[in-house]
């Protein structure tokens, strides 16, 4: 069975030990995680957790109820094909020896992502948009010399009705 | 009023009707047994944590009450794993409290300190590490609330010890729990069980397969009301049994890996299989695909997760068992239902073949067979004990041999499988039910893993008795040698073993011994009529199989049978 990329945003009791029962859970029943992203809400006694994941149909099913039975999460929902607003944000240490230092700054130019950190043989780039931004911008930097990368995860918030 | 930590728990313990703990004292919990001492709650002194843990179980089962245990920190705590995962397994409420290291030293590695809520997280309902004495009240109605609403469980509160000597001003409990992200569904949507009633009405051979849900919900009584309104034949699971009476004419017995061979069979061929209270494990449906494939399964289980986890169904039904055959009930009251009697005729015919064709069977030669020491104790017994058992054979052989009229009668490690269940169990449900007869069947193997409970059971006057099938074997793992891995019976002989009888001797208790069949009768006669704690030992044919059997991972229509 074919498995498809989801993403599920969940809002959990910002407590302790909550978000290992969410990972621990991935782990015993032998779901994977592709990126995990935490922090609190504007009720400070509330997180918001998005989890991409990777599943078949009926393993999702799964995920969800077993998530849902958690006692600490207290809403959750299935992203995947609605209306929501994805973002990950990265931060790319490339390479810039003098002769490509132009040709980084066109690239961040056409991405609309900006220098953060500059050096003598380096740029730190800060990006932010969807998956495919990313990997875009990342193929094309690679050619330079990408040194570290950092990546947020994504999150994302289901749009309301206009 | 100013209150410690520990008073208050007593206190919210008596509201909550706690009459009973099991418990082991430790230095992280002495001022709470300090508190407990002062209270008329009942505390039993078990040998082992992982002991009182069972017992609760069994306690539970059998009170249909919650089980309450207290333990102290680090290895009290960590014994009380095992027994924790098979209340988890099969749905059993109980409240553990464990003791812990002061705050001050949590995360220090201070002596008998383990993180418990880190290790007990996947096998619990719930956990809690009480942070502040004022959550205290608050946790400990919720742990309550957990373990026995919705799908029952197991609920671990972990207590510094800082905050059971601590004092917080105190009058009483809340009253109310309110958990926002916690709200089990009991009521069933009325439009999937009309759809279920109208597939009663179409199918020409359905079958009920109950499981432990049927039990723990109360539902037998509106299960057999429903099964026998619509004629329709039960089977159940090895948690199920009980929940139908295993005396009525409609009874197929257990299903599964050692199912009887009508209940496989029926399985297989049934066109409608309404399942109850189960979640269809491994070893109820064997090969998945293969599982009641031509049948429309209908699937009532309180807990969504158990919906569409294993076997994909057509009819999903979210709500407690009794609820919903309570209104299934009264949903069939309301209409005409086509002519049961001829119309279920070939099927029962059909069952009632396979039944007579393949009944459950063995031969009662020259040394004693584990089946005949069973049907011996359903026959003196008259079928109105409480049976626990351990793991393996002999409780496959109970669940085969003890037919059961009643629910909460059998009480067995189903999910977990966990030997050394059965003794700490039978002691739990004889505490329950004082005046019922408490017989634990085991093997010389599992009984060995908790005996040293036999000296609790004795130390509060409890005469529960332990039927012993010694085949000086791990029978079950033996039996899968003998038939799957070319006889290599690699470490299943228990070559040695103590002298059982002396044993319960030296625990002050009764010991019998029975070494040919004709002295079956006798032991079993003097053992459960003796109002001691008894160990009745029969020496049984050593390498005697269970059967039916159907090999892990095939379909439950393929049995190899005697």
């Amino acid at each position: 069975m074919d498995q498809t990329r989801h993403v599920l945003t969940m809002l959990v009791d910002n407590q302790p030990g909550v978000l290992a029962r969410v990972v621990g859970l991935f782990g015993a029943r032998g779901y994977n995680i592709e990126s995990l992203c935490v922090a609190e809400t504007i009720d400070s006694q509330v997180s918001r957790i998005t989890i991409v994941t990777r599943a078949t149909e009926a393993g999702m099913e799964q995920i969800v109820k077993q998530l849902r039975k958690l006692i600490n999460v207290i809403k959750l929902r299935d992203l995947t094909g609605s209306k929501a607003v994805q973002r990950e944000m990265a931060l790319i240490c490339v390479r810039a020896k003098p002769e490509y230092r132009a040709e980084v700054l066109r690239i961040v130019d056409i991405f609309r992502c900006k220098v953060v950190d500059v050096g003598l043989e380096h740029y730190i780039v800060e990006v932010t948009g969807d998956a495919a931004k990313l990997s875009a911008l990342i193929k094309l930097l690679m050619p330079m010399g990408i040194k570290k990368i950092a990546r947020t995860g994504t999150i994302a918030l289901f749009r309301e009705p206009k | 009023m100013e209150r410690s930590g520990a008073q208050i728990l007593m206190q919210i313990l008596k509201d909550e009707g706690v009459d009973t703990i099991f418990g082991y004292p430790g230095g992280a919990v002495i001022d709470i047994y300090d508190a407990l001492a002062k209270t008329d709650i009942r505390h039993i002194l078990v040998r082992h944590e992982q002991g009182a843990v069972h017992a609760a179980d069994g306690y539970a089962r059998a009170s249909q009450k919650v089980g309450v245990c207290l333990v102290t920190s680090g290895p009290g705590a960590t014994n009380t794993v095992t027994g924790i995962a098979s209340a988890y397994m099969d749905s059993i409420p109980l409240v553990v409290f464990t003791g812990q290291v002061p705050r001050p030293l949590i995360g220090n590695d201070a002596f008998q300190e383990v993180d418990i809520v880190g290790i007990t997280r996947p096998c619990t309902k719930h956990n809690y590490l009480v942070g502040n004495i004022e959550d205290l009240p608050r946790i400990i109605k919720e742990a309550f609330h957990i373990a026995r609403s919705g799908r029952p469980g197991p609920v671990l509160v972990d207590i510094p010890k800082d905050v059971g000597n601590n004092y917080m001003d105190f009058k009483r409990a809340p009253k109310k729990i309110h958990l926002r992200s916690y709200n089990p569904t009991y009521k069933p949507n009325i439009k999937q069980l009309k759809k279920v009633k109208d597939l009663i009405k179409k199918a020409q051979r359905p079958v009920i397969l109950a499981g432990g849900g049927v039990i723990l919900s109360n539902g037998s009584k509106e299960l057999t009301a429903f099964a026998r309104r619509t004629k329709i034949p039960v089977t159940s699971t090895l948690m199920g049994l009980g929940a139908f009476p295993g005396s009525d004419p409609l009874w197929l017995g257990m299903i599964g890996m050692h199912g009887t061979y009508r209940a496989n069979m029926s399985t297989g061929g049934c066109d409608l299989l309404i399942a109850i209270g189960v979640r269809f494990d491994d070893r109820v449906t064997g090969k998945t695909d293969a599982f009641a494939a031509q049948a429309d399964i209908v699937h009532i289980d309180i807990d969504p997760t158990s919906i569409r986890k294993n076997i994909q169904v057509a009819v999903p039904v979210v709500g407690d068992c009794r609820v919903a055959l309570e209104n299934l009930n009264s949903l069939l009251d309301k209409d005409d239902l086509p002519d049961l009697e001829d119309n279920r005729k070939e099927w029962l015919n059909l069952i009632a073949k396979w039944k007579s064709t393949n009944p459950l069977a063995y031969e009662q030669k020259d040394s004693i067979k584990p089946q005949y020491v069973i049907d011996k104790l359903f026959e003196i017994t008259k079928g109105q004990a409480i049976i626990t058992t351990e793991v393996g054979q002999n409780q496959m052989w109970a669940a085969q041999y003890y037919h059961f009229d009643h629910p909460n009668h059998f009480i067995t490690s189903g999910g977990l499988g966990c030997m050394g269940f059965g003794l700490p169990a039978a002691i739990g449900a004889q505490i329950a039910c004082p005046d019922k007869l408490v017989v634990d069947v085991a093997g010389d193997g599992s009984l060995q893993m908790n005996i040293q409970e036999m000296a609790t059971a004795v130390q509060y006057g409890l005469p529960v008795k332990v039927v012993l099938l010694n085949n000086c074997y791990l029978g079950m793992v033996r039996q899968w040698q003998e038939l799957f891995y070319d006889k290599r019976y690699s470490a299943t002989h228990m070559e040695h073993a103590p002298d059982f009888v002396k044993l319960a001797d030296a625990f002050g208790a009764l010991g019998l011994r029975a070494s040919k069949p004709e002295e079956v009768e006798t032991v079993l006669s003097e053992g459960l009529s003796s109002p001691q704690t008894a160990i009745m030992e029969f020496l049984v044919e050593q390498t005697e199989c269970v059967y039916p059997m159907v090999p892990a991972g095939s379909p439950i229509t393929e049995m190899l049978l005697v």
